[in-house]
């Protein structure tokens, strides 16, 4: 018998195979393609305080195995959601995590709080990490004492399992997760994109109207893995891993480098069934590698 | 609801029809009927062969027949992606989500409407016109290009209605832009367009200035075209809206387009 099943914390999820804040709408979105019940989890687009309009277009352009994207946490603000999405999307039998953003420290605590509240949900990924935001964002993920910061805010605002998303935009993320740790965090997930931008030499501007945007998709896996294995490395709490997850075989490697979980990003983009097709892929490699759970491979790196 | 499905489809024609653009005709490469409503205006998001891009491209449905199920998708060579489309070789399976976004306004019965539009824009008027066809529309078209040799299709656009052409050298139809084209003289209940911006721009300031109601089909950079990634928005009157989802197409009173 396969036990599949991983804990983040008290969370316990029946699979491994989460999906990325912000490539993952609602789960609603995906609806027609897979049974978002078969999910060990579901991030949901990150969710701030007040509602947002994001950057202008264009917010996105292809770069070679990759994409940088400038949305700029567009979303209708935790009340709305609250009231009318959360309703719809509660019912699934996977676990819905919340991703929270926000402009300062006192923003992240009061949806957390809210979540907290009026919700049954039981964790919440805090995003210290977008790089799209003018204010907030990042900067509080680019330093020890302004991640712990935020950790410590929301610890106190949030009874359920509280994930940080770390930027990989510093020197040493390491350093960084271990002071979420000591600050309260129940796990990690890394890494979110890196920053970076492109030129259209015809037009002699920049393909973004921010200029610069966060790069995800293929291209980052290698960086992401290595922090990945960095991380699980530094810290005790459980790592989550994400970064240019395309197949089964990658979630594995993350695996193997220390990921309790993984998150699948603009993977969906491209095959909105690709979450299954991963969660197949780990049983099955399991079944052929006499594998009964996903600890014996954890971390062998 | 509408339903949405991945499916893989079999490239049952490649006819080049000109330097720059080709017509793929495509069949499900199972025989499994697709059970799926195409609306006027909607496209498909194609997984692009042999990697040669990350994310999926999207093209407009240029005729669908339920019967067998056959897809007609009008390509045009604008990068690495649409280039390989271009040049596939029949048989080749390309992986297909559809049919996805909101495409026009079915007109009522008796309607007298006017699809215009230019370049690959000429792609969705063809299956949009057959459809309002057959709906009791009274349907014209306005197709332009820079010359006839990028004019396509036209014994199959005839089917479904007046059809009248402008070029740029005049080679076909009237010469000059479609926007001086002279069936734009005559009254429309409804004006449909899709083509470069400045022409949808140039075609929505007539129907404003004549208090016809226009509708007009949007191509902004997408990344996954079922709403979740919200790269393809575009600032209407309501805020920021995925092209992919809530358009391609939208009422031009919807935008904020200053014309």
């Amino acid at each position: 018998m396969i036990d599949l099943t991983v804990s983040i914390g008290n969370l316990k999820l029946k699979n491994a195979v989460l999906t990325a804040s912000g490539t993952f709408g609602y789960g609603e979105e995906y609806a027609d393609f897979i049974d978002l019940n078969r999910l060990g989890g579901y991030i949901v687009k990150g969710t701030t305080l007040e509602p947002r309009e994001g950057n202008d277009y264009p917010r996105m352009v292809e770069t070679p195995s990759g994409m940088l994207n400038a949305v700029g946490l567009q979303n209708k603000g935790i009340e709305y959601f609250i009231n009318e999405i959360y309703p719809r999307i509660k019912h699934y039998d996977s676990e819905l995590i919340v991703n929270v953003s926000g402009k300062q420290i006192e923003d992240y605590a009061k949806v957390c709080q809210l979540i907290n509240e009026r919700t049954n949900i039981k964790a919440v990924e805090i995003n210290i990490s977008c790089p799209n935001v003018k204010e907030g964002g990042m900067a509080f993920g680019t330093t020890c004492s302004g991640a712990a910061a935020v950790t410590k805010a929301v610890r106190k605002a949030f009874d359920g399992v509280l994930i940080i998303k770390l930027s990989p935009n510093v020197t040493d993320i390491a350093e960084i997760a271990r002071s979420v740790e000591e600050a309260g965090a129940d796990a990690v997930s890394l890494v979110n994109t890196f920053m970076g931008m492109a030129i259209d030499i015809d037009k002699r501007t920049p393909y973004l109207s921010t200029v610069t945007g966060g790069l995800s998709g293929p291209a980052i896996k290698p960086i992401a893995l290595r922090m990945v294995w960095q991380v699980a490395k530094a810290v005790k709490i459980p790592v989550i891993g994400l970064g240019g997850i395309m197949t089964g075989r990658d979630a594995i490697e993350f695996i193997m480098a220390g990921a309790s979980a993984i998150e699948i990003g603009t993977a969906n983009f491209i095959d909105p069934t690709v979450t299954i097709k991963i969660i197949d892929y780990i049983d099955d490699y399991c079944r052929r590698n006499n594998i009964t759970s996903l600890d014996e491979i954890r971390g062998i790196i | 609801m509408r339903k949405k499905i991945i499916r893989d489809f079999k490239v049952c024609e490649n006819l080049k029809l000109n330097d720059s653009f080709s017509l793929l005709i495509l069949r499900p490469a199972t025989g499994e009927k697709l059970n799926v409503t195409v609306e006027p205006g909607q496209f498909v998001q194609i997984k692009i062969p042999e990697s040669v891009t990350t994310l999926r491209r999207p093209i407009s449905i240029c005729n669908y027949i339920e019967d067998n199920d056959e897809l007609w998708l009008l390509v045009r060579k604008a990068g690495k992606g649409t280039e390989v489309l271009c040049g596939i070789r029949e048989g080749a399976v390309l992986n297909l989500i559809l049919p996805l976004g909101t495409g026009f306004k079915l007109p009522q019965s008796g309607e007298k409407i006017l699809l215009a539009g230019g370049g690959a824009g000429m792609a969705p008027l063809l299956y949009s016109g057959k459809i309002f066809n057959a709906h009791g529309a009274n349907v014209s078209f306005l197709l332009g290009a820079r010359t006839a040799n990028d004019i396509f299709l036209l014994e199959e656009y005839k089917k479904y209605g007046n059809t009248n052409i402008s070029t740029e050298n005049g080679s076909l139809g009237e010469a000059g832009l479609i926007t001086f084209n002279s069936v734009l003289k005559e009254d429309f209940d409804m004006v449909y367009c899709c083509g470069p911006l400045p022409m949808m721009k140039a075609i929505a300031k007539i129907c404003k200035t004549r208090a016809i109601e226009c509708e007009v089909s949007l191509e902004n950079t997408m990344g996954c075209g079922i709403g979740a990634c919200l790269c393809c928005v575009e600032k209407t009157t309501q805020g920021n809206k995925c092209v992919c989802t809530e358009g391609p197409v939208f009422n031009v009173n919807q935008l904020t387009w200053e014309i």
